[in-house]
C-alpha cells in the first residue's frame, strides 16, 4: 500500500468518527488542566472552550470561537479527540479550527450566530456536530453535512428538561414515520422542511442515520443515565462538571452512569457523595429572547 | 450454535453486532458483553473501536480485564479493531494513559497517522486475500514492532495495520463499517480451528 493512494474526509470517515464516540461522555474544558481531569475520568473526547456555557450566559456580549492558543494547548495535552465550537454559519472559524488540527467542529448555538445560513459542512475534511430540537432541524443539519447530531437542550442551565424535550421530540417524530407510504413521507418532509431521502431513511432505520447525542443541561449522573435511557447514543456535559463542587468525582461518576445507564443500583452507588452539582437555572424562567436553543433554524 | 460476544463498554458496538450477524449468516448469535460473567458463554470475542483510554478504564473498573485475559490465554479467538488493537498489545509508545492487556506480542503507536483530518480510506493488499481490501482508518493506531510468532497481514507504508498471533486477529481499521466481510470470515475460520 502506497501512502499517496489515501482518501481523506469521506462521509464514511466523518460518520465513522462519530460512531467511535458512542456510549461515551464528551466534556467541556477550558484549559489543559481541566482536559487532563476529563481524560483521566474516562471522557471519550473533550470540547475546548474559552468559557463553559454557564459563564458565557453570565458574561453576555458576543460569544466567539475560543483562542487558538488555548485550543492548541489542549490538543497537545490530549490523546483523546479534541472538539471545538464555531459560531453558526461562521465557516472561517471552522476553517481555522480545521487548520489547528481539531478532530470535530461543533457548530454551536452556545456562541453568537454569524449568519442565517449554517456552514456547508460537506466542504470540510473534518466532521461536524450540530444541535437540533426536532427531526426537521436534524435532517437539515445532516443534509448540510453534519456527521453527528446532539439535542440542543438549554446550555449552561444545568436543567435537563429541554434536552429531554428535544430527545423525545426527535424519537417521537421518527416513530410516527413507521408504516407511512411514500406520499405520506413526502408530506412530512415538506411540513418539517427536511430532505425527502433523509426522512425515508429515518423511517426505514427507525433512527437518525448519524449518531445522536444528548446535550444542554446535563448536570448529574442521573441526568446522563436519563438521556441514555431515552435513546441517546452518548452525552455531552458542558458546565455540569467544572461548575460542580468536585469536578474529578463528578466526571468519573457521569462516565460510569453512561456506561451503566440501565443499572439503578450502580447508579445509586456512583451518585453518592459527589458534593454539590452546579447550581443551575430553571430553563422555564429564561425569557425567550435569551434562550440559546432558538438560535439556528 | 456459535456465540460471539462483542465487548460493549464503549464504541461502535451496534455496528460490530450487525456486521458479525451478517458474517454468521444464521450460524450463530451475537451477544453484547456488558457485565462480568457473560464472557464465559462466548466462543469468540470482539474488542470494538472506540476510545482506548475509556474502554481500558471500564475494563479495569468492571473487572472484565482479567476475565478477557483468561479467555485469551485459554485460546478463545479475539477480533480486535482500532482501540481493540491498542488494548490487546503488549506495549504502547509514549504516554502510559492506556494499560494494555498484553495478549499479543506487538508494540503500538496510538493515533499513528495523526488527528481526524488525517483519517483515511485505502485499498490494502492483504496477505491471503486475492483482491484489495478497502479499509477505513479513523485516528488509527499502527503496529510499530512485531515479536516472534506474529504474522503480518497488511501494511500502509511501513506501518503494520493487520496482524495475527495464534487466536488473535488485530486490525488498525474498521471492518465493521464496510460491507466487505472477508476479515470477519478469516476470524470465523479461526473459531473452527
Amino acid at each position: 500500500m502506497e501512502l499517496e493512494n489515501l482518501r481523506f474526509g469521506t462521509e464514511l470517515l466523518k460518520r465513522g468518527f462519530a460512531k467511535m464516540q458512542k456510549g461515551g461522555v464528551i466534556m467541556d474544558v477550558t484549559s489543559p488542566e481541566q482536559a487532563v481531569i476529563a481524560e483521566e475520568a474516562g471522557a471519550v473526547a473533550v470540547m475546548a472552550l474559552h468559557a463553559v456555557p454557564a459563564d458565557i450566559r453570565k458574561m453576555g456580549g458576543v460569544a466567539r470561537m475560543a483562542d487558538p492558543a488555548v485550543i492548541e494547548s489542549i490538543i497537545e495535552a490530549m490523546t483523546i479527540p479534541v472538539m471545538a465550537k464555531a459560531r453558526i454559519g461562521h465557516f472561517v472559524e471552522a476553517q481555522i479550527l480545521e487548520a489547528l488540527g481539531v478532530d470535530m467542529v461543533d457548530e454551536s448555538e452556545v456562541l453568537t450566530p454569524a449568519d442565517e445560513f449554517h456552514i456547508e459542512k460537506t466542504k470540510f475534511t473534518i466532521p461536524f456536530v450540530c444541535g437540533a430540537r426536532n427531526l426537521g432541524e436534524a435532517c437539515r443539519r445532516i443534509k448540510e453535512g453534519a456527521a453527528m447530531i446532539r439535542t440542543k437542550g438549554e446550555a449552561g442551565t444545568g436543567d435537563v428538561s429541554q434536552a429531554v424535550l428535544h430527545m423525545r421530540m426527535i424519537q417521537g417524530q421518527i416513530r410516527s414515520l413507521k408504516g407511512m407510504d411514500d406520499l405520506q413521507l413526502m408530506k412530512v418532509a415538506r411540513e418539517i422542511e427536511a430532505d425527502l431521502d433523509l426522512v425515508v431513511e429515518c423511517a426505514r432505520m427507525q433512527r437518525l442515520p448519524v449518531v445522536n447525542f444528548a446535550a444542554g443541561g446535563v448536570a448529574t449522573p442521573a441526568d446522563a443515565a436519563l438521556m441514555m435511557q431515552l435513546g441517546a447514543d452518548g452525552v455531552f456535559v458542558g458546565s455540569g462538571i467544572f461548575k460542580s463542587e468536585n469536578p474529578a468525582a463528578m466526571a468519573t461518576a457521569i462516565v460510569e452512569a453512561v456506561h451503566h445507564y440501565d443499572e439503578p443500583e450502580l447508579l445509586a452507588r456512583v451518585s453518592k457523595g459527589l458534593g454539590a452539582a452546579m447550581k443551575g437555572l430553571d430553563a422555564a424562567t429564561i425569557p425567550e429572547a435569551e434562550a440559546l436553543q432558538t438560535r439556528g433554524w | 450454535m456459535l456465540c460471539i460476544g462483542v465487548i460493549a463498554l464503549q464504541g461502535d458496538v451496534s455496528e460490530h453486532v450487525l456486521a458479525m450477524q451478517r458474517a454468521l449468516q444464521g450460524r450463530g448469535e451475537v451477544l453484547e458483553v456488558r457485565r462480568p460473567g457473560q464472557m464465559a458463554q462466548c466462543d469468540g470475542l470482539v474488542l470494538p473501536g472506540g476510545e482506548s483510554t475509556t474502554i481500558c478504564r471500564q475494563l479495569e473498573s468492571s473487572g472484565m480485564a482479567e476475565e478477557l485475559q483468561r479467555a485469551a490465554w485459554s485460546g478463545v479467538p479475539i477480533l480486535a479493531t482500532c482501540a481493540g488493537l491498542v488494548l490487546v498489545s503488549k506495549r504502547i509508545e509514549g504516554d502510559g494513559k492506556v494499560r494494555p492487556l498484553g495478549l499479543m506480542d506487538i508494540k503500538i503507536g496510538r493515533n499513528a497517522f495523526g488527528s481526524q483530518r488525517e483519517s483515511f480510506e485505502a485499498d490494502l493488499e492483504v496477505q491471503g486475500l486475492e483482491q484489495p481490501y478497502r479499509a477505513v482508518f479513523i485516528r488509527a493506531p499502527a503496529i510499530v514492532e512485531v515479536g516472534e510468532g506474529v504474522q503480518v497481514l497488511a501494511r500502509v507504508g511501513e506501518a503494520v495495520v493487520a496482524a495475527r498471533q495464534k487466536s488473535i486477529l488485530a486490525l488498525a481499521f474498521h471492518p465493521e463499517l464496510t460491507s466487505d466481510m472477508r476479515f470477519h470470515q478469516i476470524f470465523l475460520k479461526m473459531l473452527e480451528a
